[in-house]
């Protein structure tokens, strides 16, 4: 009845993303080179600084992201296979670091904690009080080795913590007290498809540094004046021509090898005329409703807010936890009965929230391609596949959303 | 590539909106517990800081997060009167978890309130025409301040109709008062009707749904903004009665129930294909919502 | 809760191991504070303290076995105000519900010299089988943030928050990579409720299902993938077939893989 645009509220959320641009030509900041010993000093200033150094690491046979003290945590020489379902790892033939594609966890796990507390309350003497929750300074996390797709999805959750017409407070302390060392994506995994959404394999925005890996150490750009200090301090010298055109091949030899190249045209549309699709029926036969993809997406963002007391109710918190729209409680309303019931409507829910209502919410749809969602599915379901379903089958209605059209 | 790049770094917005996560969590004090049907009471809180209390505004169909320490934390439409935002009336059936905890409290005990939150009834917007207001069961509370609004500014409307149905007499809310109410609205020009599915053997007024009292309402479409109150499917049924007796979708003004956690479109447990009811919310014009609610989003 | 002082709280026990009172008496503070906040009248493995009733709030552990207990739950039920059963024996009959997918007397002869001796009923069931009961706290056993949570809920007047999400959305809020995806194991946490912080991925270990089936939990599917991961149809069934098989929803989905007995 209503175009979907006008539903957008008045005062349009602040613009936290920048346009996806090529890099510039001119300028005069040079592009720097860091062998193996300069990174590690890399790694030291930054802790010296006063940074946690989250990067990549081994754990629980995948690549997780923690804390690292040096060199010695990095994943070295490791590359990884990704498919619907199925993950491992596997030794490379050289000593690279960022030699992997990205494993479950993204920044979300530290800039939106699984869990957090958030105020406390208690009644001394039979009065209430209200405290935000303290536990100290917010940390200041420097990333490292985040890909495009990693870093596109904290400006997304920028938009959507920060954007908005109220603001995240927790969010915002660690976001801005965070550093970007980024890595251009030179190892892509197979469920990758970054190219489609036009959030990598480069890093375009957002990044402090953004590093390419290349044999014999890293090439470096700066993007912030923090950055170069940082480089500086590591000891980076200019990078040689042929550094730079081996980081610039190495990255697009990774663009070539993405081989999934779904048809995202005007998806949006396609899942907004599509509610009553067979399909979701068909996919919520196998969706085990788990909400393993919602968690390792980098950008879901839903949440529980809970409150827990002591046993003598004189102590009280409110923390939140992550929640997924595919467990039944999500849309539980008291007094009723859960606004999505079925199976087959979460799924629609989530996949037309992330590639439809997102961009009508946020200006930009909430997939970043990184294929997390497909790998780290237990039932190995590819949305990929599913969206090129609705799509082949665009207009077909099951028996309900017939039912429905025809009593209107 | 070049050996120059772009220097870029994502700045904050230079203006940033207010925070507002979990907090600010005020203290409010319960003054009176008013029961109003088998299973639901009237809660009137005062704020127990004083210059919070003073500062505190509202509009018709907004809603507060009421906390019940240490138990959580529900959204609850404030059912009392805008011009004296010093008390507040929150309305609540004991279904959940946090509303029965409320019931177990009484007058002196405090709670947490957050708010207010949400779009209101398009009360200005209504103003020169006729406002028909129609809710059923709980749906009377959330409509109550918009009656209220109305009736301090009667002058700025035409006709103000108030349809009210529930399941029986004794589900009829606010019944302690509706006599003195009743009066005080028809003394204002406000043309009242009740209908209740069940009726006892000496009620008096209408019997059957809500809608079943649009016949005699005697509605003229083009100059009549109507408020709409109740479960959804009622709320549904009444909206697509009045556009079939011609009145736009637009028009007709819907309050929709989500769960709501957090208040601020974070949690997004509200959302209504790209809405969040509760801020986007939860009063919303029917064709804003209709495809949407119609779809099972 | 009730009209004049403390809360009065009773513990029994049917066909159990005795685990999930564990829990609450290794509780150790919160017990204190527990015994502070409530009047702790029947609970043999505490204390020597025993009241008849009325109960405000009454804990059950263990499943309905024998007719003895078929008659004692009864009676519990009567005495109680709130009654609160805790672990999977209680709610879903536990590992003895095996026998539920047997002959018993068989199983009784190949087991016991006398079998003639037992008075044991043909199946071990949940406590909610036979009467009403107010909340169920699954685990094998409980878990005991969950049961002080609960009690603490049901002390301030409510009832507990108690997620039906599986064990997975706090697998993954803890950060354990998936066991299934990395490597193969068959894991039961997709269809199991949440609530014991998803103990066994913590250790590299795939969920066996001890709290049970979270809410329509969508079995067919997983045991399709277990048979993806390489297991027969039969192993896939008896992954199911260990601490709640006896739950509807397991219960259920075993039926469609197994002739009914």
């Amino acid at each position: 009845m209503v175009p979907l645009a006008s539903c957008r509220k008045a005062g349009e959320p602040a613009t936290f993303l920048r346009e996806h641009r090529e890099r510039k030509s001119e300028g005069t900041e040079p592009v720097r080179f860091m062998d193996r010993p300069a990174f590690g000093r890399l790694l030291a200033e930054l802790a010296r600084r006063g940074y946690a150094v989250i990067g990549p690491t081994l754990r629980g046979g995948a690549i997780v992201l923690d804390h690292v003290e040096g060199l010695e945590d990095l994943p070295r020489g490791l590359g990884s296979r990704h498919g619907p379902g199925v993950y491992s790892l596997l030794r490379r033939d050289d000593d690279r670091l960022f030699g992997q594609a990205p494993g479950p966890d993204s920044a979300k796990r530290f800039l939106f904690p699984p869990r957090e507390r958030l105020a406390t309350v208690s009644r001394p003497g039979g009065r209430l009080t209200v405290d935000r929750a303290a536990d100290g300074e917010p940390p200041r996390y420097a990333f490292v080795g985040l890909r495009a797709c990693d870093l596109q999805a904290v400006l997304i959750q920028d938009r959507v913590f920060l954007g908005g017409p109220y603001r995240d407070e927790p969010y915002e302390a660690r976001r801005d007290g965070a550093f970007f060392l980024a890595a251009n994506c030179t190892d892509p995994g197979q469920t990758c498809f970054c190219t489609s959404t036009g959030t990598g394999p480069w890093c375009r925005a957002g990044f402090d540094v953004a590093v390419t890996e290349i044999d014999g150490g890293m090439v470096a750009e700066v993007g912030t004046a923090e950055g170069r200090e940082v480089l500086d301090a590591a000891g980076a010298r200019e990078a040689s021509p042929d550094e730079i055109a081996a980081s610039d091949r190495a990255v697009r030899q990774a663009a070539d090898r993405i081989d999934r190249r779904p048809d995202l045209r005007g998806i949006g549309e396609v899942l907004y005329r599509n509610a009553g699709n067979p399909v979701w029926d068909e996919i919520a036969e196998r969706c085990l409703a788990c909400g393993n993809c919602t968690a390792v997406c980098p950008t879901c963002f839903c949440h529980d807010v809970v409150d827990t007391a002591s046993i003598t109710g004189q102590e009280a918190e409110r923390s939140r936890e992550w929640a997924s729209c595919f467990s039944e409680e999500f849309t539980h309303v008291a007094g009723g009965s859960p606004i999505r019931a079925s199976g087959a409507s979460r799924y629609r829910q989530w996949l037309t929230h992330k590639f439809a209502s997102w961009r009508d919410q946020f200006g930009v749809p909430g997939c970043v391609g990184c294929g997390r969602c497909v790998t780290w599915c237990p039932a190995g379901i590819d949305i990929l596949e599913v969206l090129a379903a609705i799509r082949a089958r665009d207009g077909e209605r099951d028996h309900d959303e017939r039912h429905r059209t025809a009593v209107r | 590539m070049s050996a120059a790049i772009a220097m870029e770094r994502l700045e904050p917005a230079p203006e940033r909106p207010p925070a507002d996560v979990g907090l600010p969590l005020r203290v409010a004090t319960i003054r009176r517990v008013v029961p109003e049907t088998p299973d639901t009471s009237t809660y009137w809180l005062t704020l127990a800081d004083p210059a919070e209390r003073a500062r505190f505004r509202f509009e018709p169909g907004q809603f507060d997060m009421l906390t019940v320490p240490g138990v959580g934390e529900s959204a609850i439409s404030i059912s009392s009167d805008p011009a004296h935002p010093e008390r507040l009336a929150h309305t609540v059936r004991a279904v959940g978890r946090v509303t029965r905890a409320l019931g177990a409290l009484g007058s002196g005990d405090r709670i947490g309130l957050r708010g207010p939150f949400g779009r209101p009834w398009p009360m200005a917007e209504a103003e020169g025409g006729d406002l028909l207001i129609v809710a059923g069961g709980l749906g009377l509370a959330p409509v109550r301040p918009a009656i209220f609004r109305a009736m301090r500014a009667r002058d700025r409307y035409r006709r103000v109709v108030v349809l009210i149905g529930a399941r029986g007499p004794e589900h009829l809310l606010f019944g302690g008062e509706f006599d003195g109410w009743g009066q005080w609205m028809r003394d204002r020009e406000l043309e009242v009707a009740l209908s209740v599915d069940v009726p006892t053997d000496d009620w008096p007024y209408g019997v059957g749904v809500v809608t079943t009292l649009f016949d005699g309402a005697r509605i003229e479409p083009q100059r009549t903004t109507a408020l709409v109150c109740g479960p959804e499917i009622m709320m549904c049924f009444a909206a697509h009665d009045l556009v079939v007796r011609g009145m736009s979708p637009d028009r007709i003004h819907v309050c929709i129930e989500r769960n709501m956690q957090c208040g601020v479109r974070l949690c997004g447990h509200c959302q209504l294909g790209p809405l969040f009811v509760c801020s986007d919310g939860p009063v919303f014009p029917f064709g804003e919502v209709v495809d949407h609610l119609e779809a099972g989003r | 809760m009730s009209g004049g002082g403390r809360p009065r709280l009773a513990v029994f026990k049917l066909a159990s191991c005795d685990g999930c009172q564990l829990q609450l008496l290794d509780a150790e503070e919160a017990l204190l504070d527990l015994a502070g906040a409530v009047d702790i009248v029947h609970f043999p493995e505490a204390t020597s303290r025993s009241e008849a009733g009325p109960y405000d709030v009454t804990l059950i552990e263990g499943s309905v076995s024998t007719p003895s207990q078929l008659d004692e739950v009864r009676e519990i039920r009567e005495r109680s105000r709130f009654l609160v059963t805790m672990g999977a024996c209680a709610t879903s009959g536990g590992v003895q519900a095996l026998r539920n997918w047997a002959d018993a007397g068989e199983l009784a002869r190949a087991v016991y010299p006398s079998p003639e001796l037992l008075r044991s009923l043909e199946t071990s069931t949940a406590v909610s089988d036979h009467v009403r009961v107010d909340l169920e706290l699954p685990g094998c056993p409980v878990d005991r943030g969950q049961l002080l949570g609960a009690l603490a809920a049901l002390l301030a007047g409510t009832v507990p928050r108690l997620s039906s999400a599986p064990v997975c959305a706090e697998c993954k809020r803890r950060g354990y990579a998936c066991v299934m995806v990395v490597r193969g194991e068959p894991c039961l946490g997709p269809v199991t409720r949440t609530g014991c912080g998803a103990l066994c991925p913590a250790f590299g270990r795939a969920c066996y299902g001890c709290f049970g089936p979270s809410r329509t939990p969508n079995v067919a599917s997983l045991l399709d993938r277990f048979a993806v991961l390489g297991l027969t149809r039969d192993e896939a069934a008896r992954k199911l077939r260990l601490i709640t098989s006896w739950s509807p929803e397991f219960r259920a989905a075993l039926r469609e893989e197994v002739p009914a007995r």
